[in-house]
């Protein structure tokens, strides 16, 4: 008599799983709310704080997707998923956007059938050990044992990058970071390896930041980026021009502060007026208001506002710009023409 | 006039299919099986449905590809050249060591504490109280990830073995332990040590005849022979004459700090003890618990009788108290093995690379074939529990009480 | 007597002594320890090696936890206190991340001005749970449990009230047509009815009726999506719903395992071998990376419901063995007894057995709803956020970044008070059993 619950609930899924063959743009805009995949929890990049809120980059990222369809950044559902679970979840449409410190890879884009939207986050794999150790370059590890965790593209990089310089190791997979950080501080292990960024956001968290350094080598290209499923080109193509909107804001100076202000009337700028939708209409082009950028921009403000809020010099985790300054700093960021 | 009338054969009606007991049995078999197929092929159909759509194929040939990740403990040869079906036979080989182990150390654990449980000593039966409810109610994962943690914090990093570190090296610097595992000097098979080897399993087997012969002995003539002591120098004794006769064929390699870490000898990480502690211990007060009520079933009686013929309390235990308690502690000790065998599947909260983490993780994650990795998966574990429980079974149907 | 008495006067002292004190060694605490600590050598061994052990343990931890502060924002003002206060590195817990963060280990994302929900729902399950433990209440309240789950979802999930009555009408119709169609044409008949009538009913006629019933009198609760479930609650709702729910399908595996008919015994068999012999990690990873493929193209539940059908058809088959057991205690008589009563199967089971072997199954229920409670924590392998979860979620915050022991210490304990007390109840629901069964 009990299994109301099961019938219940199972008729409604029947009922919301019915409706799942429409375009993925007219299946958010039905349900109100935008499904965003992220991680359980990585510092910096997803994490909720105390009243239950996400924060983070890629956190920032969903949000500004949200907020160009619906105006409201705080309509998303995020889903927490792990390395294991994150493609299976796209790709069964449990997520409309997967914005997971995914790298962009060859068999993801074509095997697994997902396209990524652009790169938010140009990343590389790094090491971390501690100064006592003595080691000033990556090249001086062999025979070392290296904290990793399991079930990305790091272990496969690690093992490519010790074959090419013919080096020995022995590996310690862990499966989350804050076991990594526990291990390599009891000195478990020499190394520590994950992205760059990651090393800087473990290391800034640890009592005594400064035994420890991240040595100069990148062992490899980590491309991140928010992930759609292969298949349908509009939505692909809301999620990209989004992100470019965001990148161009910060090129045209645009902010949340002022784009009340530039949104309100004309600019000189033509290129900023295509933006904010006051000369044409772009966002009618992606199925969008005109004002779908302001409206992204307002939400967690452009690239370098929620990179300098989430991941900046001035937060814990202390990134620099790096390859993610915009393309007139000598950066790789850089948004397509929006004409 | 007088006719027995023949009771007239009644014809088949379709009626009967549900109302007679005789056909119902049938109607009701043949439908569960129409809908057990129909609901299979349901589900086939739909998955071939979904492969389609995703433009995925159902083929094992992904396990033939290079693996291209590193394991760290491999009973067999395995490089990051090695496919995917060697990762995959790694990481089984990896899940029957620990399993195995597990269900050793648990049973002696468990079979400890749960005779301590009913110690005297007020002290020892609370201490062992603690410690059964104290794992029995707190989850598995948890335990084992506290345990791992414990162990790197409590044990010395190789560093420390260093001149003038904190730590020293065990028993005449041959064993080492450290956090990342306890290293151990390895034996190295020289010529002759074939020879050896034979010696010592002819020993074991004379041992165990000797033992056969003194308790034959006591049966038919209560001839009491020393069991222990005669047994153990028969098992020994030939082996290590031979060992020096035949020139020390068997050299062991000592562990010795160089560069990062301790090289030579043999090194059993401490994931492998993280997970093996925990998973003993945390099986070993389920155990306890068994072997408690299992003692506790014996009616006191059975003691007193014993005690009675004279019988000391040690040989009251072994010899009568034991047997008993047994038929009642081994069909729930057979699924503690086999709960064992399955929680070995949370290796990866330690990262001890047992099946689950190798094809069950790592392989599925980098060629995206889930549904082929799971079946493979679940299937292993399937064949394993089935195997356990049916070499259990085995054994105790042997030891039931025969009831006549 | 008398005679004899007279004549010894000279041996027997007339008088008593006084009452000497019992000799150290035989009284109070000296006696009490040497009786039940140092009783033998190796019974001295233990206690020295046992009262070694509880001291090195408790000289480890006091410190940690007698510095513990209790009061920061983050990681590292906790860490400034206890420089502040009791030098550095000394060793001190930061239970001020519990304190930050309590709601959400308990809770995980439920809104907080609705937290009344999830505890009024506890309420509901206890007191529905009543009826059932304690037979001496009137039958009547036997309804209120049927219902409480039906009442528990409006409450966790909220959305229309009309919702779950639509779903809870389905049981009705069942029951009605089973009762109408039995009484005019047979058992059989009657059990196909009562299945097949309320199936048409979900299938067609639930949702548009909720829905209708929603548009013309709107009346619920704000609907709280599954995703903000977490931390304990997540674990007891899987916990309890996967209980419940395989409750019924626990009993009918069980009976068919006994089931003399060979198709029926074998899928049974099959069924709860493969179930449980494959780990419960194994099986939530079907759920949440293959259960897509087995159901029609394009139907896709939220991860929550996947995992309590998996968890369901999971304890079913524990359910199942647990159940045997309990009909394989019952005496043969009983079985033959309803027989000569000419019972038909379903009446006999439902009349004389079932009641019968229940009862004697509910320690066995209890222990594994706990082994069931405990394990929910695997669900943080496939990204659902448990308290372990949570665990994760919150280190990713820059402020608790870094922070190990206290979250594990603290829902160590949380566990182990509910799966001890759960654990101490079925241990005297066991003895009670044994008194009424002298």
């Amino acid at each position: 008599m009990k299994k109301s619950l099961f019938f219940g609930a199972l008729t409604v899924a029947t009922l919301i799983g019915a409706a799942a063959h429409a375009s993925t743009l007219d299946d958010v805009k039905a349900r109100g709310k935008l499904n965003c995949g992220v991680t359980t929890g990585l510092v910096g990049f997803a994490a909720p704080d105390a009243n239950g809120v996400w924060q983070g980059f890629d956190v920032a990222v969903c949000r500004a997707v949200a907020a160009a369809i619906f105006g409201d950044p705080m309509a998303v559902n995020f889903v927490p998923t792990t390395g294991a679970t994150r493609f299976t979840a796209l790709a069964s449409g449990e997520v409309d956007l997967l914005s997971r410190v995914t790298t962009w890879t060859f068999t993801r884009d074509t095997d697994l059938k997902f396209d990524f939207a652009a790169v938010a986050y140009y990343d590389g794999q790094g090491f971390m050990v501690p100064k006592s150790l003595g080691v000033t370059s990556a090249k001086d590890l062999d025979g070392a044992t290296i904290c990793i965790q399991t079930g990305t593209t790091t272990e496969l990089n690690l093992a490519d990058y010790f074959r090419a310089n013919n080096m020995s190791y022995e590996p310690v997979p862990i499966e989350t970071n804050a076991e990594g950080q526990q291990q390599f501080l009891a000195g478990a292990c020499d190394v520590y390896t994950t992205d760059a960024s990651g090393l800087a956001a473990t290391r800034a968290a640890f009592e005594h930041p400064g035994d420890y350094i991240i040595l100069p080598e990148i062992i490899s290209k980590e491309p991140l980026g928010p992930v759609v499923r292969h298949g349908d080109n509009d939505w692909g193509d809301l999620v990209r021009w989004t992100f470019y909107a965001l990148v161009a804001a910060e090129e045209y100076g645009i902010t949340s502060a002022n784009v009340d202000e530039m949104a309100a009337a004309p600019t000189q700028n033509p290129e900023i007026n295509r933006i904010l939708g006051t000369e044409g209409d772009l966002g009618a082009m992606i199925g969008l208001d005109k004002d779908w950028a302001v409206k992204a921009i307002k939400a967690g403000g452009n690239y370098g506002e929620i990179f300098e809020k989430n991941i900046g010099e001035n937060t814990p985790v202390g990134l620099a710009r790096g390859l993610n300054a915009q393309w007139k700093q000598g950066g790789l960021q850089y948004a397509m023409p929006f004409r | 006039m007088t006719s027995t009338t023949e009771a007239p054969k009644p014809a088949f009606r379709l009626s009967q299919l549900i109302y007679d007991s005789r056909y119902r049995s049938i109607t009701i078999q043949v439908v569960a099986m129409i809908l057990f197929f129909a609901g299979f092929a349901w589900l086939i159909e739909n998955t071939v449905s979904n492969l389609r759509a995703l433009g995925k194929d159902f083929d094992f040939g992904f396990l033939w590809n290079r693996s291209g990740y590193d394991i760290n403990q491999h009973l067999i040869p395995y490089t990051n050249n090695s496919t995917h079906a060697r990762a995959a036979l790694v990481g089984i080989l990896n899940t029957l060591l620990v399993s195995f182990i597990g269900c050793l150390t648990a049973t002696v654990i468990g079979v400890l504490a749960g005779v301590l449980r009913l110690s005297k000593n007020w002290l020892v039966s609370r201490l062992m109280a603690v410690y059964v409810e104290g794992f029995r109610n707190v989850p598995l994962l948890l335990w084992i990830v506290l345990i791992f943690a414990i162990m790197t914090e409590a044990t010395p990093q190789p560093r420390d073995f260093r001149e003038g570190g904190s730590a020293a090296m065990l028993l005449w610097h041959s064993v080492a332990i450290s956090n990342r595992g306890v290293f151990i000097p390895a034996p190295i098979w020289g010529a002759g040590s074939g020879i050896l080897v034979g010696i010592f399993v002819l020993s074991l087997v004379a041992a165990w005849y000797y033992r056969r012969y003194a308790r034959k002995l006591l049966f038919d003539t209560g001839r009491l022979l020393p069991m222990v002591w005669p047994a153990i120098l028969i098992a020994i004794v030939p082996t290590v004459l031979f060992y020096f006769i035949l020139g020390r064929p068997v050299t062991l390699d000592y562990p010795t700090l160089g560069g990062f870490n301790f090289k030579g000898g043999l090194q059993i990480r401490n994931s492998l003890i993280a997970l093996w502690v925990a998973l003993s211990v945390y099986t070993g007060a389920f155990i306890a618990e068994i072997v408690r009520s299992g003692i506790l079933a014996v009616s006191k009686g059975q003691s007193e009788a014993a005690f009675a013929l004279g019988l000391r309390p040690n040989r009251t235990m072994s010899l009568v108290i034991l047997p008993q308690a047994m038929r009642v502690i081994i069909p729930p000790l057979i699924s503690q093995f086999l709960n064992l065998t399955k929680n070995s599947s949370l290796a990866i909260a330690v990262g001890y690379m047992d099946v689950r983490a190798t094809l069950g993780g790592i392989t599925i994650n980098q060629t995206g074939r889930e549904l082929e990795g799971m079946l493979l998966l679940g299937l292993f574990y399937l064949v394993l529990s089935l195997l356990i429980s049916g070499v259990m079974n085995i054994y105790n149907n042997r030891i039931k009480l025969k009831e006549r | 007597m008398a005679e004899a008495a007279s004549h010894t006067t000279s041996y027997v002292r007339d008088k008593m002594l006084p009452q000497a004190e019992p000799p150290t060694l035989q009284k109070g605490a000296i006696k009490w320890m040497r009786d039940n600590l140092f009783s033998g050598w190796l019974n001295s061994i233990l206690t020295i090696v046992s009262i070694y052990v509880i001291w090195a343990v408790v000289s480890d931890l006091f410190p940690w936890f007698a510095n513990s502060i209790w009061r920061a924002d983050s990681l590292t003002q906790c860490r400034e206190i206890r420089n502040a206060t009791v030098g550095a590195d000394a060793p001190a817990a930061c239970f001020a991340v519990i304190v930050d963060r309590w709601q959400q280990l308990l809770f995980g994302f439920y809104p907080r001005e609705f937290y009344w929900r999830p505890i009024l729902s506890l309420v509901v399950m206890l007191t529905a749970l009543m009826p059932v433990l304690f037979p001496r209440l009137p039958r009547a309240a036997l309804l209120w449990s049927v219902s409480a789950p039906f009442v528990i979802f409006f409450l966790l999930w909220g959305g229309s009230v009309w919702f779950p009555l639509a779903a809870a009408l389905g049981f009705v119709i069942g029951a009605v047509a089973w009762r109408l169609v039995s009484a005019a044409s047979g058992a059989l008949l009657g059990v196909l009815a009562a299945i097949i009538l309320p199936i048409i009913y979900w299938l067609y006629f639930a949702a548009p009726l909720a829905d209708g019933l929603a548009g013309s009198v709107p009346l619920g609760l704000e609907a709280v999506p599954s995703k903000q479930f977490g931390g304990f609650m997540l674990s007891v709702v899987i916990g309890i719903s996967g209980i419940v729910l395989s409750l019924p399908l626990g009993i009918l595996l069980a009976l068919g395992r006994q089931s003399p008919l060979f198709i029926i015994n074998k899928l049974s068999v099959g069924f709860i071998e493969i179930i449980r012999g494959v780990p419960l990690i194994v099986w939530l990873f079907t759920a949440s990376l293959l259960l897509n493929y087995f159901l029609p193209p394009g139907t896709n539940f939220d991860l929550m419901l996947r995992v309590i059908i998996m968890v369901t058809l999971f304890a079913s088959a524990y359910i199942a063995e647990v159940v045997r057991g309990g009909l394989a205690a019952l005496p043969k008589g009983q079985y033959e007894a309803a027989d000569a009563l000419g019972l038909d199967y379903w009446k006999s089971m439902r009349l004389i057995i079932l009641p019968q072997a229940l009862k004697i199954a509910i320690p066995g229920i209890v222990n594994t709803f706990i082994g069931l409670f405990k394990d929910t924590t695997l669900v943080v392998f496939i990204g659902l956020l448990d308290p372990i979860g949570l665990t994760n979620a919150i280190r990713a915050s820059t402020d608790w970044n870094g922070i190990y022991w206290e979250l594990f210490l603290f829902i160590a304990l949380m566990f182990f008070v509910f799966c001890f007390s759960m654990g101490r109840y079925s241990l005297y629901l066991e003895k009670k059993l044994r008194r009424e069964h002298r």
